[in-house]
């Protein structure tokens, strides 16, 4: 079964991390319906994902949690503070026990003992005096299910070997014979597994439109909910599943809560009780609501595939290859008569459109919303606050802006540094808040936004702000040049020096002037950059710029002397050429043009001799064979086969930045 | 790709090099570092380069640079007709062309058949130079263009790359 771990693994990931948002978003005073029963619903996938492969530490730990969120959902327990806390650490452990069944380190049993322990006292806190004490019930009480399964034939499914592998866990006998003739596979199956387990197990292997599992009725004495039978609202035995789209044959009159099985209420008109274990009746059905009415993990499985990411950058160079052949073909083109061969240049127009549709369609194979590294703020924000005892709102903007996949990864720990910086040093303590006239809560935003031709990733606090003077201080302190004279920005940039930290004290959380530097290090490996603004007693923002390393950009091709250099297009603003008159003009800029660029909200006029064209450009790297060029981003193919460099703007324009004030310091040096 | 056998010369098998010539003198280099030879053909120049890296050029969709030997060893003319060769090495997971005057042959070559190089006036930097060999008539340098295409003076990696190798990316993508 080892080829279904990763399916496993990857669900379960997946679960935890939905319980997480859930239960941070949860309302503790009215809780939503619901993400309660969401929040139930991936523990209980868990549990029977986990049962199945035999990973019983999780299981042990999931069933615990799921009994408590039962209780919870049912209204029987009241939902508190410490439960949610409980519900996450839980969750944490489970993560590691996960990470452990990868391959990772061992997690300590005092961690698993410790999260059950804390779910078993909460429990007990709160037990309805009919519950039979929770010590006693052994975690999982080996129950005996006898199951009907039957399984449609198909060339693809191999039941013998299923057979095989499910007798391994449990008792199995063979009452049909499938045949090629449409003639489904019947097992009776007993076992610990209630029929929505093993459905879930077999989920794995056979598409879940081709098997149907029927609990023989009265036979199976109880179930692994029976352990509070005696709670007044749970439900009768064998029906807890409702919610997992495989209830087919549960007895559905005794639903309590229409809310429980939603988007899966398609099985209502099904006859409950007594519906046969005769193949054909549901299985059209199933196959009808084939799509809609999937247990999540089986959708989830369908509707995405993982692909190893060498793929889909080959995929990413074929395209760009492809772009430049169609270039070629337009430049040939263009030299043919446009009457004549009118149906030659409809093609290659059609192809133009078609390579741009295919390169974006490529393109956003590797895009990910930036939600993905926002989503686990909350959690991180909610601890540090807890731990400082800081009232902190996180407030995150723009989760749903694309990124590039590498980028994802590599933003996840720079971000939390500076997360953490500025619950740290940033917001101030409630009664500080207060004492400087603000709300006691802390406002910390995480915005993601397009500018230009880059990504901009802003964490912003309403806290205390860069001290100026402290800085200054504490870099004479270290022995740093620096004067009074220095601008904000370039007394800001003192704290990305490595070692640098103001603060006064060292806590766990961060002070030990670790990470600033390394914020920027990784950054700028990224080719971005790092920018402050801040204000004593408003607050700081810190924006990552990222550019958008697309492999394929929209450009403007320009002749220099007998070079053509290309122009990424997001940084032109206009091109023009202007009259004669212009003072001070050292060369004739009226024999060339100019082409307006914008950066960094500086505007920069670059002479140019000549404007070639725009088009697309599949940007290649210099470095690759070569070294990096200052003032070049990469180079391009042409149409004609030629190489042409990619100028970079931003250098370009920070490097005239730089010259101007040079100049403007000797300047005044000289005056 | 071949360093056993070069720093091992117990092993017997021979080596090939590619012979090439450079203003008057012969010089090898391992073979299994060639790619390919083809004629020289319009760069694009890189600002700020070194006259000797003449630009970079287009090899089947990647940006090559090219070094012209000739120059940079201050050797024949830096002429360029349809006769001029570039060799294309695969050195350091990096793909570069050379200018040189000429290529003549492959020869084989025993690994007991270099000797060592001593003191003399080449054009080329002893450091880069794995010693001399006799073919023939012939007195071929063998040459380490290996550590040659790497060096500072080559100025053809960023310092900071040279430490690391190339690093491979891993992981998937849920699509």
């Amino acid at each position: 079964m080892s080829q279904f771990h990763q399916v496993f693994f990857d669900e379960t990931d997946e679960h935890l991390a939905t319980m997480e948002s859930l239960l941070l978003a949860l309302d503790i005073a009215q809780p939503d319906e619901e993400a309660l029963n969401a929040i139930f619903r991936a523990a209980h996938s868990i549990k029977g994902g986990s049962a199945t492969f035999g990973f019983s530490d999780l299981t042990e730990l999931t069933h615990v949690l799921e009994n408590l969120l039962d209780r919870i959902r049912k209204g029987t327990l009241a939902l508190t503070m410490p439960m949610v806390d409980a519900f996450l650490h839980a969750k944490d452990v489970l993560q590691a026990l996960l990470a452990t069944h990868r391959g990772g380190d061992p997690v300590p049993e005092d961690d698993v003992m410790e999260a059950k322990r804390a779910l078993d006292e909460l429990r007990a806190d709160d037990c309805v005096a009919a519950v039979p004490p929770v010590e006693a019930a052994p975690v999982l009480a080996p129950v005996a299910h006898r199951l009907l399964i039957e399984i449609d034939v198909r060339e693809d499914v191999d039941v013998p070997a299923l057979i095989d592998q499910l007798a391994a866990q449990a008792e199995i006998a063979t009452i049909q014979q499938g045949s090629e003739g449409g003639v489904p596979w019947v097992l009776e199956m007993v076992s610990e597994l209630d029929e929505g387990e093993v459905a879930e197990t077999l989920a794995f292997a056979v598409d879940p439109s081709l098997f149907r599992i029927r609990l023989e009725q009265g036979v199976a004495e109880e179930d692994g909910f029976g352990l509070f039978m005696g709670a007044p609202a749970f439900p009768e035995p064998g029906i807890a599943l409702q919610e997992d789209g495989f209830g087919l044959f549960t007895p559905l009159e005794t639903t309590q809560d229409p809310l429980e099985d939603e988007g899966f209420g398609l099985f209502h008109p099904l006859p409950g009780e007594g519906a046969p274990p005769a193949p054909a009746k549901p299985a059209p059905i199933a196959h009808a609501e084939k799509s809609p009415a999937h247990a999540p993990s089986a959708a989830a499985a369908e509707n995405s595939i993982r692909v190893n990411i060498e793929k889909v950058d080959l995929l990413l160079n074929l395209v760009g290859e492809l772009v430049i052949t169609q270039s070629m073909l337009m430049q040939s083109a263009s030299y043919l008569d446009t009457v004549e061969h009118e149906r030659l240049h409809n093609g290659i127009n059609l192809l133009q459109r078609n390579s741009r549709e295919i390169q974006e369609a490529v393109m956003s194979i590797r895009m990910t919303p930036v939600g993905f590294v926002f989503n686990r703020f909350p959690r991180v924000v909610r601890d540090l606050a807890q731990k400082m005892d800081k009232q902190v709102e996180l407030k995150m903007v723009g989760e749903s802006t694309e990124l590039d996949k590498s980028f994802i990864e590599k933003l996840s720990d720079p971000l939390t540094h500076l997360v953490r910086n500025s619950l740290d040093h940033g917001i101030e303590a409630p009664d500080v808040r207060l004492a400087k006239g603000k709300s006691p809560q802390g406002q910390l935003t995480l915005r993601a936004f397009h500018q230009g031709g880059s990504i901009v990733i802003e964490v912003t606090d309403d806290g205390a702000g860069l001290d100026r003077e402290r800085i200054l201080a504490k870099a004479r302190e270290r022995g740093m040049t620096v004067s009074d004279s220095m601008t904000d920005s370039e007394v800001w940039n003192l704290i990305f020096e490595p070692g640098f930290s103001t603060a006064s004290v060292i806590t766990d959380v961060s002070g030990r002037g670790v990470g600033m530097d390394v914020v920027k290090r990784n950054i700028q490996s990224m080719g971005g950059r790092v920018e402050i603004e801040s204000m004593l007693n408003f607050g700081t923002t810190i924006g990552i710029h990222l550019p958008l390393t697309l492999a394929i950009m929209d450009g403007m091709s320009v002749r220099i002397g007998q070079e053509t250099y290309i122009l990424p297009l997001s940084f032109v603003l206009e091109s023009l050429q202007p009259r004669p008159g212009v003072p001070h003009a050292r060369m004739n800029p009226t024999e060339g043009i100019l082409i307006i660029v914008e950066c960094d909200d500086t505007r920069l006029a670059l002479l140019v001799d000549d404007l070639i064209g725009q088009q697309q450009f599949v940007v290649k790297n210099l470095e690759t064979n070569y070294r990096k060029v200052d003032g070049l981003s990469g180079a391009t193919i042409m149409g004609d086969g030629q190489v042409a460099l990619i100028l970079d703007v931003t250098t370009i324009v920070r490097s005239n930045q730089k010259a101007q004030a040079q100049a403007a310091a000797q300047l005044v040096a000289e005056g | 790709m071949d360093h056993a056998a070069v720093a091992d010369p117990a092993i017997a098998a021979p080596r090939e090099l590619l012979v090439f010539t450079l203003g008057d003198e012969q010089y090898g280099i391992d073979i299994l570092k060639v790619q390919e030879i083809r004629g020289y053909e319009a760069v694009t120049r890189i600002a700020g380069a070194p006259p000797f890296i003449k630009g970079v050029v287009n090899l089947r969709g990647s940006i090559v640079p090219i070094v012209d030997m000739r120059i940079k060893f201050a050797l024949g003319e830096a002429s360029y007709t349809p006769f001029t060769v570039v060799i294309i090495l695969n050195v350091m997971q990096r793909t570069v062309g050379i200018v040189v005057d000429g290529v003549s042959d492959v020869i084989q070559l025993q690994p007991d058949a270099v000797r060592p190089s001593p003191e003399f006036g080449a054009a080329v930097d002893t450091a880069y130079i794995e010693g001399l060999s006799e073919v023939g008539e012939r007195l071929v340098i063998v040459m380490d263009i290996e550590r040659l295409m790497s060096s500072a003076e080559m100025s053809l990696i960023d310092v900071a790359r040279r430490a690391q190798t190339g690093q491979q990316q891993g992981g998937s993508i849920n699509v």
